[in-house]
């Protein structure tokens, strides 16, 4: 059964928007914070605050959009979409060192 | 002619037409903004040493649109909630904040965006590069033919580089005051907009489509409040599944803001 379908308490949402609403602004402060962190070079910084942003879209797409309790149909085109999105990803990586043939490369 | 599976899941799927219907358009915007963040990552990785700016934009504007966001993100919800507990009355409060957060979020892009095509870099003809605010521009101001002046608030800096990285020590101690400048000293006069850089062309293109997706999504927002609010008297499961379905769209813009503001405001 989806999120949608189960019995609904305003109540049971206050609480539930409370809490990841708390948890959203611990990761905005966290992402701020890791910005400004002396001795620390901007790969490690940006693999740190792109971390906290990762756990920020966790709750918003977990609990906010009901995909940890979604049917089975919604993972499968969510799966598709993982893996179109890395191969977008890695074709654009993968083609920043890939210069045809008898180009000249500056 | 009734319309199938509104309301009532599909035996096949398990879940309604509309649910379904998002779902596989949210996944086509996935792959459009995936597209746009992997250029981002293609413009960052190949921009050269020093060349990539840091510090250019508000990182308290962008806070208060990532609060702002983030609470329409949960007064969506609430909407959704109150609908399924057939409190109509609280259902309106919470899209009425939805609409007024979504607008307080695109007022201040639009101030944010009205800042950089205020903002100026002037290449001088001896070298140096002037960079703040425009001021005022003289009534006979015309750079083809070199007459007139222009006032920035900002300061003079010999070397370009020195105005990529503004949250550097010496960026931060540089004084900005008013400089006049004559349209003859001028070699080239550019404002930031999306022309200036690659920089500045890929957050205007990704923030400029991200605020579009907010202003369409609040505008389905505000008709399901206004007028398309009457069909909760005659089919109120109905209704209230299109209440989910535009739910999910506005939560996935919040979900794209999420990553555009650390890689646009803190990286």
């Amino acid at each position: 059964m989806s999120e949608s379908e189960k019995p609904v308490t305003l109540e049971g949402y206050y609480k539930l928007c409370k809490i990841i609403f708390g948890v959203i602004l611990l990761a905005i402060g966290g992402m701020i914070w890791a910005s400004f962190l002396p001795h620390f070079g901007w790969p490690a910084k940006v693999a740190i605050i792109l971390a906290i942003a990762v756990v920020n879209a966790f709750c918003v797409a977990g609990y906010l959009m009901h995909l940890l309790s979604e049917k089975k149909l919604i993972y499968t085109v969510l799966m598709f979409t993982v893996f179109f999105v890395i191969g977008l990803f890695g074709l654009t990586l993968w083609a920043m060192t890939d210069f045809p043939t008898g180009t000249a490369v500056h | 002619m009734e319309i199938p599976y509104t309301v009532q899941n599909r035996p096949d799927t398990g879940i309604y037409n509309a649910k379904l219907g998002i779902w596989l358009f949210l996944a086509s915007e996935v792959m459009l903004f995936g597209g746009l963040f992997s250029a981002y990552v293609l413009l960052r990785a190949g921009a050269e040493p020093g060349m990539w700016p840091h510090g250019w934009l508000n990182v308290t504007l962008g806070t208060v649109n990532t609060l702002l966001l983030a609470l329409s993100a949960i007064t969506t919800l609430l909407a959704w909630a109150a609908c399924k507990v057939r409190e109509f009355g609280k259902f309106k409060f919470f899209h009425a904040c939805t609409i007024l957060l979504a607008l307080s979020f695109l007022g201040i892009k639009s101030y944010e965006y009205h800042d950089k095509f205020i903002h100026y870099e002037i290449a001088l003809n001896d070298g140096t590069f002037a960079d703040g605010h425009l001021e005022e521009k003289s009534a006979d101001f015309d750079l083809k033919k070199k007459t007139g002046t222009v006032t920035l608030l900002g300061h003079i800096v010999t070397d370009r580089k020195e105005l990529m990285d503004l949250r550097t020590p010496e960026a931060k101690k540089a004084e900005h005051k008013p400089i006049e400048i004559k349209a003859a000293d001028i070699k080239k006069m550019q404002n930031y907009g999306p022309w200036h850089n690659t920089y500045t062309a890929i957050y205007f293109t990704m923030t400029g489509l991200h605020a579009l997706h907010i202003l369409g999504g609040t505008l389905v927002i505000f008709y399901l409040w206004g007028p398309g609010s009457r069909m909760w008297k005659t089919d109120p499961e109905r209704f209230t599944n299109r209440i989910e379905v535009s739910g999910l769209f506005w939560h996935f813009v919040d979900l794209v803001w999420i990553f555009l503001f650390p890689v646009m405001y803190l990286t």
